[in-house]
């Protein structure tokens, strides 16, 4: 066990935990921050997405050793004040169907956006395919990504 | 007017300040002695004008916390905007709850409509008592009685007291659909904003004081055992509280977070007992298959292990030009984007659990069973799931967190790993398919032949139907074509492999295979595949066909609107090409088009068009998705989904050797549905059979390579 302060959505946490345990559980676990979700362990569907210094990395499979000191964003700070554009889009488009890939897929795109205002198709596909939704909403996504961008996603 | 049917009656009460309560029983058929009775809907009005209507579905991305809720709220005449939904979990009260095979919508359709329209005639007779007025003056309307002439208005909420008190309508009359407000609009989904902002409460997330987690390690072999295990190294870990064997292959690992759980697992020893299975393979399972198929009908006849399923005509007496082909499908695997989990609370004599579930009643039912309780003494709360797709239909999660929950005396949230999920799942059974034809001198086929050789789910679950045919799957091999000599066959193949229903279930297989093949002969006789189909489909005829009835006009509706749509005599960019593909299943009807060109040998798909007819659609939004939902899914396992066993174990372990599609591969899915004022009929699982034929239709068309095996990208 090692104590560890982490800034996540604007306030530090100060965290004991072993340091090899994977950021997503610290945030699910430890700190109750539930809306960024276990998909697979390996990196490899993105429902673990996180923005750390705000380019976004899969936390189940980041150490938070790794991560002590940085800023954290979660899902529930995205929107600092109230709904962030792109989930306003999401609402809108009527994304989620299950949802539970969905807060991922939303802190993606946001990292996409703060880099590329006004994505198109082929940049929307380059940076969300690391983010799988079984429930196929894929279509959906991208008509929300372009509906926040030409609303001023960057902010 | 649609009168109430006698069996059925409103009870009517004022529960202490509770308002209108307005629920419709159906007295429980399987119970002698007392009566026992089922809500099918239930409805709530509160003086402070709330009005809460009950979910007894799950939800699983499907949307029915949106859709159920609309079909109560049209009748009702009920202001969309005040409804509040509340999630029943497992009750007695309630009719079968379990949410699958595409049919909540259809099951729901008329238990709702009359809950809400018995209420709005309530509503509507408390106003006029209340103004000294005929009632024939006073109308409902969103969620309020008005009296025209004075222009008076009274809300439900101030109308609830007088309208308890009053006698139950035996004869409440329905909605014209050309006077719907509510069903057929595209009205946002009441759980869309909790799900973006990271507050939806699915199984994985709920927690309670004091609760750990858990995870298992499982015998990796199929059927195995867990002779004995080593703690030493796990209890070292950090927060791992216990550690035990609580059912025959599994050992429990309880830590006070999920990484300690999971490390703990990790330096687990057990030593297991391969048992039977340890030399199985995916070949051995094939020629399990290949040789059901092979034995002498006479020795299956004897062994129960073989049934017609259809037949018209004789097809043994058709003579002309003979056409045969066989196909083959793999071992599937759900993957739902949520792994495996449940919380319990088991308390000595009562037992608490919060299961992401498609079947709470099972999850009830099987918990007692597993902890020695009467099923009442165990209280199932339903949660959100990230993806059902039939796993969820399984109570496997449910009955371990409980014994877990009892091992180690407090509560506990059971964790499945995606690796977990993958290998201790029930897959989609693997199948092989015998088809033959006979075409008549023009080329049209004359007589049809489909032997289904598969495992039965229900069957290895132990409830097989008569003969060994599994009581699902006729229902999924329906032949909606009217030809004159049609034998549909069903071969069991028995497999020690853990079966389980996965979206569409055995419709994947008969409609890839009977559709692959209509295409095939289509080709032989040089004809075009959509004409060949619809000259299949003959005059507009009703097929009796288990518990349905299925019209080839409705089908001839679907296959020429996708057909249409898509431009299908419309010429392609150059490297372009088409197939088409239709199905019906859960009493709906579906046509595909699918638009690809070759890369290298892999097919990308350019473009979806899917028409369906499923009578009345509820809230077409919500049937985009589950159409774009279904057509992907079904993408994915065409192109990649493969379950294999290797010495008795599931080779695939996570999404990089079960790789579903990404947003790359995937296409835009043009949906259309048939204008409709026909009950509704399933619309979850329709849009996955005719995916598959419809996209190996548009390879051949590119290619000339007949694919009769999936996944394509084997």
């Amino acid at each position: 066990m090692a104590d560890f302060t982490l800034r996540v959505n604007g306030s530090e946490k100060k965290v004991s935990v072993s340091p090899e345990t994977p950021l997503l559980w610290v945030l699910r676990d430890t700190l109750e921050l539930t809306g960024t979700k276990f998909g697979c362990g390996a990196g490899l569907c993105g429902a673990c997405t996180v923005h750390v210094e705000g380019s976004p990395i899969r936390s189940c499979s980041t150490p938070v050793s790794q991560v002590a000191g940085k800023s954290i964003t979660t899902i529930e700070g995205l929107g600092a004040n109230g709904l962030h554009v792109l989930q306003q889009a999401w609402i809108a488009e009527e994304v989620p169907q299950c949802g539970y890939c969905q807060t991922g897929q939303i802190m993606t795109a946001a990292a996409l956006l703060a880099k590329t205002p006004n994505p198109s198709d082929e940049q929307i596909t380059q940076a969300m395919n690391g983010n799988l939704c079984r429930c196929g909403t894929y279509e959906r996504i991208r008509k929300a990504i372009h509906r926040a961008a030409a609303s001023g996603g960057a902010r | 007017m649609s009168p109430l049917n006698r069996r059925e009656f409103v009870a009517v009460g004022v529960a202490a300040g509770a308002g209108l309560v307005v629920g419709f029983y159906l007295p429980h058929g399987g119970r002698a002695g007392k009566e026992v009775f089922s809500p099918n809907a239930y409805l709530r009005i509160t003086p402070d004008n709330k009005v809460t209507i009950v979910v007894a579905r799950s939800e699983m991305g499907q949307g029915v916390r949106t859709a159920l809720p609309m079909i109560l709220a049209e009748e009702l005449e009920a202001d969309w905007k005040q409804i509040e939904i509340e999630q029943a979990g497992a009750s007695t009260l309630y009719g079968d709850q379990a949410t699958g095979g595409s049919a909540s919508v259809k099951t729901t359709w008329d238990p709702m409509r009359k809950a809400g329209a018995a209420a709005r005639e309530m509503l509507i007779s408390a106003a006029a008592l209340t103004w000294g007025v005929p009632r024939s003056t006073c109308a409902a309307q969103e969620g309020a009685v008005l009296h025209g002439a004075s222009k008076r208005r009274l809300s439900y909420g101030e109308l609830v007291e007088k309208a308890a008190t009053l006698p139950i309508p035996t004869d409440v009359p329905l909605k014209q659909s050309k006077d719907y407000k509510i069903v057929g609009q595209r009205l946002a989904r009441v759980d869309s904003p909790s799900k973006v902002k990271g507050e939806a409460v699915f199984g994985i997330d709920f927690r309670m004081p004091g609760m750990k987690y858990a995870v298992l390690s499982r015998c990796p072999t199929i059927g195995g055992k867990a002779l004995s295990f080593d703690d030493k190294e796990s209890k070292k870990i950090a927060g791992v509280s216990y550690v035990g064997k609580i059912s025959d292959a599994a050992v429990a690992v309880v830590a006070d977070s999920v990484w300690g759980a999971m490390e703990g697992r990790r330096a687990l020893e057990v030593s297991w007992d391969d048992g039977p299975n340890k030399d199985l393979n995916t070949a051995a399972v094939t020629d399990s298959l290949k040789r059901a198929a092979l034995t002498d009908s006479l020795k299956r006849a004897a062994a129960k292990t073989s049934a017609s399923l259809y037949s018209v005509g004789d097809v043994s007496k058709v003579t002309g030009r003979r056409i045969s082909a066989e196909y083959q499908l793999p071992f599937m695997a759900h993957a739902p984007m949520e792994p495996g989990n449940c919380t319990a609370n088991f308390q000595g004599t009562a037992c608490e659990v919060w299961a992401p579930t498609q079947v709470p009643q099972d999850c009830r039912d099987q918990v007692a069973k597993a902890l020695g309780l009467d099923p009442d003494q165990v209280k199932v709360n339903v949660t959100l799931m990230g993806g059902g797709f039939g796993r969820r239909l399984e109570y496997d999660y449910a009955v371990e967190a409980a014994l877990v929950s009892k091992a180690a005396n407090g509560p506990v949230k059971v964790i499945w790993t995606r690796e977990d999920d993958m290998r201790f799942s029930t897959y989609r059974p693997a199948s092989l398919h015998q088809l033959s034809a006979v075409l008549d001198g023009a080329g049209w086929p004359v007589a049809f032949t489909h032997r289904i050789v598969a495992p039965s789910i229900s069957g290895q679950k132990g409830q097989p139907g008569p003969n060994g045919v599994d009581p699902d799957l006729p229902d999924e091999a329906a032949f909606v074509y009217g030809l004159p000599n049609v034998s549909l066959e069903y071969v069991l193949a028995e497999t020690p492999v853990p079966l389980g229903w996965m979206r569409s279930v055995y419709a994947l297989q008969t409609g890839f295979a009977s559709e692959s093949f209509i295409d095939e002969l289509a080709a032989s006789a040089g004809k075009d595949p959509l004409e060949y189909r619809l000259h299949m489909l003959g005059k507009d005829q009703d097929i009796h066909y288990f518990d349905t009835t299925w019209r080839t006009a409705r089908m001839r509706g679907a296959l020429q609107l996708a057909a249409d749509k898509a431009g299908w005599k419309s010429a392609l960019p150059p490297g372009h090409f088409r197939g088409i593909a239709c199905f019906g299943c859960f009493s709906s009807y579906a046509a595909e088009v699918v638009e690809i060109s070759m890369e290298n040998d892999v097919p990308r798909v350019h473009r979806v068009v899917v028409a369906v007819d499923c009578g009345q659609v509820v809230n077409p939004s919500i049937l985009e998705q589950q159409i774009q939902g279904g057509v992907i899914y079904a993408m994915s396992n065409a192109l990649r989904a493969k379950i294999t066993i290797e010495k008795g174990r599931v080779v695939q372990g996570n999404f990089d050797d079960y790789a579903p599609l990404r947003m790359d591969e995937t296409p835009a899915v043009e949906v259309y549905a048939v204008p409709s004022t026909e009950a509704p009929t399933g619309i979850g699982e329709p849009s996955v059979p005719p995916l598959a034929p419809a996209l190996c239709s548009a390879i051949y068309a590119a290619t000339k390579k007949r694919i009769r095996a999936l996944p394509i990208l084997s």
